[in-house]
């Protein structure tokens, strides 16, 4: 499985950019593969404050619609609405084009709580 | 992210004998009705497609065969099930229901005449202890009834390219039984079973066999249509085929609540047998006027796709929920099915699905909702 090393991961699978100003989130090429097809993405609102922990998405495959949550607290910057029209990015580039959304990272000291590549690589076995 | 329905810690799963190919062939095992079954192998949507446009092959042997015989096999199969089973040739088939007194279905199933007065019935998985304790409480003399269900492994092997597979496989040795024709061969010294019948609306046989020699027949047929682009089919593609065609799924679009008449299934039920059990009600039922009825639809644009157990409105109010629901591959768009009052279950009337707090347009739509062109 690809884990990118300049990345930080949620234990509920998202990965985390930083980005300038902001944060980048999808979820990791381990989750693509366990959800399998995704047929449908359902994106947060542009603006909306999220916490870290809270609910955010949902990618849909075949058989089941699974949350997304957000790995760190703040605002909805921007969300891949391509997705709207090709969910099927979600599994064929989980770390590039298929990406969720940005935000603003209200607390940098929550990325800390995130594990790294290589906890993250533990955690999946 | 959470990904529901892999939990396969759960105790005592039962495995079909072919368990040990899945894991060979890289296929994701769930539970299913107590089952340790594979969802998928390559991808629910590359292994529909396989079956609507090439070939495919299921591992069925997780489902239960009940043979039934004896000099009144006939007569009490007939007091039992909703289907003539005295009108049914020997070497043939049909679909029929187990019910309860108050005419709500304990199982669907197949009732094959493989010989003459010799009955094999397949039954739901999840069913098996339950329809085998109802039809040993039921037992009249003259009846042997016997569980094979550990002894049967079965495939289906479905898809355009199936009788191309069969003609290769027994090097055209046999002659292909009709659709719902049931016939005793031999390949390589195993006896087989095999019927002109499957779950998914394209042609296909179903081979049922001693289940020691699962892996060997398994690995043949795969064999035998490698270039047919056969492809090993999992429960999640089961599902979506079996929903394009509206195809009843027990548990789900069944229950002991809903009747065959609720169902729209009363193609399947012959009222004027002398008796079954179940008859009164589904008599009564008929006489009073079926208040809900199970119908497709199909959603209207681009939505989240539909899922069981999600609410339906009209004008709204909440009028019912979705018994099945999921995106068809072949469609491109959400479908399902529900048990709406009768006023709604009309063709062309339009419903709307609440996903997670929105509601999205549907239209009820006729059966089935994938048509071959």
């Amino acid at each position: 499985m690809n884990v990118p090393d300049e990345l930080k991961y949620a234990t509920s699978h998202e990965w985390i950019r930083q980005e300038e100003g902001q944060a980048r989130v999808g979820i990791t090429d381990h989750a693509q593969a366990e959800l399998t097809d995704v047929v449908y993405v359902e994106l947060p609102k542009v603006g909306d404050r999220v916490e870290a922990g809270q609910p955010v998405a949902v990618v849909e495959s075949v058989k089941a619609a699974s949350d997304i949550y957000a790995p760190v607290s703040g605002t909805i910057l921007e969300v891949n609405t391509v997705l709207e029209s090709e969910p099927a990015l979600v599994n064929t580039d989980a770390f590039g084009e298929g990406w969720l959304f940005t935000l603003s990272v209200e607390d940098a000291s929550e990325l800390d709580h995130l594990k790294s590549a290589e906890e993250y690589r533990e955690q999946i076995g | 992210m959470s990904t529901p329905g892999n939990d396969i810690s759960a105790p005592a799963l039962k495995k079909t004998p072919l368990y040990g190919e899945h894991v060979k062939a890289g296929a994701r095992m769930v539970d299913f009705g107590g089952w340790l079954m594979p969802v998928q192998y390559s991808g629910i949507m590359e292994e529909h497609h396989a079956v609507r446009n090439q070939l495919g092959v299921f591992d069925i042997s997780h489902m239960g065969e009940v043979i039934v015989s004896g000099p009144n096999a006939q007569v009490w199969l007939d007091s039992l099930l909703t289907n003539n089973v005295s009108r049914l040739q020997p070497g043939h088939s049909h679909y029929t229901f187990l019910l309860n007194e108050r005419g709500g279905i304990i199982d669907d199933l197949l009732v094959y005449q493989y010989a003459a007065g010799e009955y094999l019935l397949v039954i739901n998985a999840s069913k098996i202890g339950e329809d085998f304790a109802w039809m040993q409480a039921h037992l009249t003399e003259g009846v042997t009834l016997e569980n094979k269900s550990a002894e049967y492994a079965g495939l289906a092997v479905q898809g355009p390219g199936a009788a191309r597979l069969f003609d290769r496989f027994f090097d055209g040795r046999y002659s292909r039984p009709a659709r719902n024709e049931i016939i005793e061969v031999e390949e390589k010294g195993i006896p087989l079973l095999i019927s002109r019948t499957g779950y998914t609306g394209e042609d296909g046989f179903e081979l049922f066999f001693d289940a020691t020699r699962a892996a060997s027949v398994w690995n043949a047929i795969l064999e035998a249509g490698a270039d047919l682009g056969i492809k090993p089919c999992g429960l999640g593609a089961r599902d979506t085929l079996r929903l394009e065609m509206c195809y009843p799924l027990n548990g789900s679009d069944l229950s002991p609540e809903r009747t065959p008449l609720e169902a729209g299934l009363g193609f399947f039920v012959d009222l004027d047998k002398p008796d079954f059990i179940g008859r009164k009600a589904l008599v009564a039922q008929r006489a009073g006027g079926i208040a809900d009825r199970l119908v497709p639809f199909r959603m209207l644009g681009k939505t989240p796709p539909p899922r069981a157990h999600y609410a339906i409105y009209k004008n709204g109010e909440a009028i019912a929920e979705t018994t099945s629901g999921s995106l068809s591959p072949t469609l491109g768009v959400g479908i399902g099915m529900a048990y709406l009052p009768a006023q709604w279950a009309r063709i062309n009337e339009e419903i709307e699905i609440d996903i997670r707090g929105r509601r999205f347009p549907a239209v009820i739509d006729r059966k089935p909702l994938h048509r071959k062109s």
